[in-house]
């Protein structure tokens, strides 16, 4: 079955990640306007990065109440794979989908640059393309991906082993001046308990290419086409 | 009736817009500025006419919507 990307007034990602699940599964995936109450068969959700609603009220508080979402969350909690990036991300977590939020980032401003990420978990649908303590090169381009989880949940997260990316210095080490957002222990993206939906703030679409100048993003796609298609 | 509605940050969540604006009202060397917190203001007109009811419908918004209680607390004023 093809995967099926969200779209929502604002997004502007969805083309790029639909590029990038093209040429991973061969399928162009189903493009759903965010107004559908119901989703097409699909054994992959994505929520694309963007702008959506203009971030008003908080980045993903509108978009995580639209009709479309009381279908994704369904088939999330039914245990269909569920992929957010940047706004993505950020929609999850307001949808309640995954712990914590995405507040401002602490330097206040807009950052736009490739960073490093340590794979934390390479044992999900989404990373198994990558190996442990793989370092990535892939872009960051948010005004709101600093993310902060009280103590408890950022207990949980820690125990249940739901950190999936962390920000890092080129060779793996986890450090403050790697931290781009001022993001909490410096996570980049997350899982939920159950391991089938991941937020994350950077963009693996944008680098999954050897045009657009790398492909560290590519492995995930490939492993999620590789998934839905077994 | 009017619902009134402050959103503001909980104590202990880094506030770095109220930093910058502490920092920006020290330059304009206004002094003692010690904390600023940011916060949003939301004034919504209702149709109910019982106070009770109002409030309880204001508060139902701001679990679902309005406020993101991970970091944000609400204050509720009704008025005639």
């Amino acid at each position: 079955m093809p995967a099926a990307v969200i779209v929502f007034p604002g997004s502007n990602c969805d083309r790029d990640v639909a590029v990038a699940l093209e040429a991973a599964s061969g399928r162009p995936p189903a493009m759903v306007w965010h107004q559908e109450s119901a989703l097409p068969p699909s054994d992959l959700i994505v929520v694309p990065g963007g702008f959506s609603y203009g971030d008003y009220l908080r980045s993903g508080a509108m978009a995580a109440h639209s009709p479309i979402m009381r279908a994704v969350t369904a088939r999330a909690n039914a245990g269909t794979p569920v992929l957010g990036i940047c706004n993505g991300f950020q929609i999850l977590a307001e949808a309640g989908l995954l712990p914590g939020i995405l507040m401002r980032n602490a330097s206040l401003k807009f950052v736009c640059r490739d960073v490093d990420l340590r794979v934390e978990r390479a044992d999900t649908v989404f990373t198994s393309a990558y190996t442990q303590g793989e370092v990535l090169r892939v872009p960051v381009a948010h005004h709101d991906g600093n993310y902060f989880a009280d103590p408890d949940t950022l207990q949980r997260l820690q125990d249940g082993g739901q950190i999936a990316f962390r920000y890092c210095d080129a060779g793996g080490n986890v450090t403050a001046a790697a931290n781009p957002n001022g993001s909490i222990e410096n996570i980049a993206g997350i899982v939920n308990a159950a391991g089938n939906v991941l937020g994350m703030m950077p963009h693996p679409e944008r680098l999954a290419d050897p045009l657009l100048g790398g492909t560290d993003g590519a492995p995930m796609f490939t492993a999620l086409a590789e998934a839905i298609a077994a | 009736m009017k619902a009134r509605i402050h959103i503001t940050l909980k104590n202990g969540v880094l506030d770095p817009q109220g930093k910058a604006i502490q920092q920006a009202l020290t330059g304009l060397a206004f002094d003692g500025v010690e904390e600023v917190r940011q916060g949003k203001y939301i004034e919504i007109e209702l149709a109910a006419s019982d106070t009770e009811a109002a409030r309880a419908q204001v508060a139902d918004m701001c679990e679902k919507l309005l406020a993101n209680t991970v970091i944000e607390n609400y204050d509720i004023e009704i008025v005639a």
